[in-house]
């Protein structure tokens, strides 16, 4: 229970930390300082918040969970692709829609498509597509607040209870401190993470007798060896990740947050310390993923490893709801949390269990910035900000966080999916089937709203197809997948154990693909915006 | 010529990234206990990071800061 004790602790660190900022904030019931914090974030808060933002329950729990059951190419699968592509699109995007934010007054990206492409209501659907892709993200991080802190405390504090716990204390942190509350508590778990990441790798190598050994008996193991290697993953799919992080800079959070920078030189030090930033997370995560595997004498592992094998061996002759039952059994989202309490000391675990916290509670972005969404793109669009004022905006801002935090803890606890499974079926592939608009907007003077418009309706139809697909022809047992569409014998459309699959890739490569010729053909063949429109957005050098 | 130069390096190291040279192999186990795969994406990350500097010192997108302090002198003027 002393684990579980020093996190409430953290928690109460958390809340206090955020409504101290919000009592700092002078003007507060201007939209743009609760919603943006002025546009005056300092090099310091704005690195750390930006990249703790991005690093959610899917990176910690869902990574090592991952690690634990595919190996080390979880670490270039995730971690090293989103450390190009990520600080990239930061360097591309990021900048200029700074830029164009401090220029003419944006809030939202949304505000942006409208005022580029001389839209009302096509603006209003990119928007409701972006809202329904963000909700699954904001569930993760629920999910994984109650998984963590039912792992910490032996199971005393239930899942139901310790995602309502996790639930309140982010609501209530953004409700009062909005983005500069946000941003700070962001910060504060960005850097207890960065500490106790290390800490813990020592004290779980420790406890282990050293990687060394553990390593070579990983190794030496046929039944774990393979984990040590990336043959669990094909060529293809690894490949097809890499589409994966184009879905960070596309996702609203991370590109609101691009607004709140006080000075554009500060995307410096983000670009460049961002790769460094992945690896100093990700690759302890793995690591002790993998490592967890070589753990005998913690009975929650054995049995995990056990439906693991059963599923492996059996799951053929099984009906898919008995795979599904044993898929959730095997999941390791909870390994790491399981190695802290075999290795390290009580209150040692407690803070380390709290820096795992710090990154699962990373929803808080994602909750202020459907929030600003709302208010900004819907409230005041239609005018809401006209007729009862600025201050009524930002109290439905808070009102908006409130219901949506609740309706993710409701979805949260019926949620039978694994966190990762979760996160990349939904929302990241359809953010980064979004990425087309946000490259079109900014580098390309023909782009129109209707292109738009195709992208975003094709990408909801894609995203829903795949969810009816995978609901209707369940996922198989390890090994070879059920093939649905095969012209001629060529495999296009076929259901794995993990998802799906096109032409052997994941389905985020076409709907990239086709999202971005979309966009392209769409535009050739419709009107252009007014000369003036584009001429703000392609100033002449 | 910087930014084409930069734009192959870009994709030299995408291509990188795919290191299928060592999908089957733990070995060589670095430092004793970090399979060989593991470590070459570790590196790619510092690699990466390298990268990132380069962008930074040599293709910043120094027009648009200067634009915005235009616009800031602009509005701060009597």
């Amino acid at each position: 229970m002393i684990p579980a004790i020093v996190v409430f602790l953290y928690l109460a660190a958390v809340l206090y930390i955020g409504i101290f900022a919000f009592r700092k904030a002078k003007g507060k019931e201007k939209a743009e300082d609760y919603f943006l914090a002025s546009r005056s974030l300092g090099p310091f808060v704005f690195l750390f918040s930006l990249f703790g933002t991005n690093m959610t329950a899917f990176a910690i729990l869902g990574s090592s969970g991952h690690a634990f059951s595919n190996g080390i190419v979880t670490f270039g699968l995730m971690a090293s692709s989103s450390g190009l592509i990520i600080p990239l699109s930061i360097f591309l995007v990021g900048t200029r829609v700074w830029a164009l934010g401090k220029k003419y007054g944006f809030m939202t990206p949304v505000q942006m498509f409208r005022d580029r492409w001389e839209c009302g209501n096509i603006g209003t659907v990119i928007f409701a597509v972006q809202a329904v892709l963000l909700v699954p993200y904001i569930i993760i991080g629920i999910m994984g607040g109650g998984t963590t802190l039912s792992a910490i405390s032996s199971g005393v504090v239930p899942f139901w209870f310790g995602g309502a716990i996790v639930a309140m204390v982010v609501m209530s942190y953004v409700f009062f401190g909005g983005m500069r509350g946000t941003a700070w508590v962001n910060t504060f778990q960005t850097v207890l993470f960065l500490l106790f990441g290390a800490v813990a790798l020592i004290v779980i190598g420790t406890g282990m007798g050293g990687f060394r050994n553990a390593a070579q008996s990983m190794l030496s193991a046929p039944a774990f060896a393979p984990l040590m290697t990336r043959e669990r993953i094909s060529p293809l799919y690894f490949f097809s990740y890499t589409f994966i992080p184009l879905s960070a800079i596309a996702f609203p959070h991370i590109l609101i947050f691009c607004l709140t920078a006080r000075k554009m030189g500060q995307f410096k030090k983000t670009v460049i310390f961002y790769p460094i930033c992945i690896l100093a997370i990700w690759l302890p995560c793995v690591f002790l993923g993998v490592m967890a595997n070589r753990v005998s004498d913690v009975p929650e592992i054995r049995a995990k490893q056990e439906a693991r094998r059963v599923l492996a061996t059996q799951g053929k002759n099984m009906a898919p709801e008995q795979r599904d039952e044993l898929r959730e059994q095997a999941a390791g989202d909870d390994v790491i949390m399981l190695l802290l309490k075999r290795y390290a000391p009580l209150w040692l675990a407690g803070l380390l269990g709290a820096g795992i916290m710090a990154a699962v509670m990373a929803s808080d972005s994602q909750i202020l910035a459907l929030s600003t969404m709302f208010t900004e793109d819907v409230f005041a669009f239609y005018g809401g900000k006209r007729r009862f004022g600025e201050r009524v905006q930002v109290q439905t801002g808070r009102i908006f966080i409130v219901l949506i935090t609740l309706f993710a803890y409701a979805v949260a606890l019926q949620a039978p999916e694994t966190i990762f499974e979760l996160a990349i079926q939904y929302a990241f592939s359809g953010f980064a089937a979004l990425s087309p608009l946000l490259i079109a907007a900014l580098f390309w003077r023909g782009s129109t709203k209707w292109g738009a418009l195709a992208s975003t309706v094709f990408v909801a139809t894609a995203v829903v197809s795949v969810a009816i697909y995978q609901h209707v022809v369940p996922a198989p047992a390890p090994g070879p997948a059920i093939v649905s569409w095969a012209p001629g014998g060529l495999e296009v459309l076929t259901r794995t154990p993990g998802g799906t699959a096109v032409f052997g890739f994941m389905p985020v490569v076409p709907m990239v693909i086709i999202s971005a010729l979309l966009m392209i053909v769409f535009s050739l063949v419709t009107a252009k915006p007014k000369a003036s429109t584009i001429a703000r957005y392609f100033p002449k050098k | 010529m910087k930014r084409i130069l930069l734009v192959l390096a870009f994709l030299v190291l995408y291509i990188l990234h795919q290191d299928f040279w060592f999908w089957r192999t733990a070995h060589p186990v670095v430092f004793g206990f970090i399979p060989i795969g593991l470590f070459y994406q570790a590196c790619f990350s510092v690699a990466a990071a390298f990268f990132m500097w380069l962008l930074v010192k040599f293709a910043w997108p120094g027009h648009l800061e200067r634009e915005i302090e235009a616009k800031e002198r602009q509005e701060d003027a009597p």
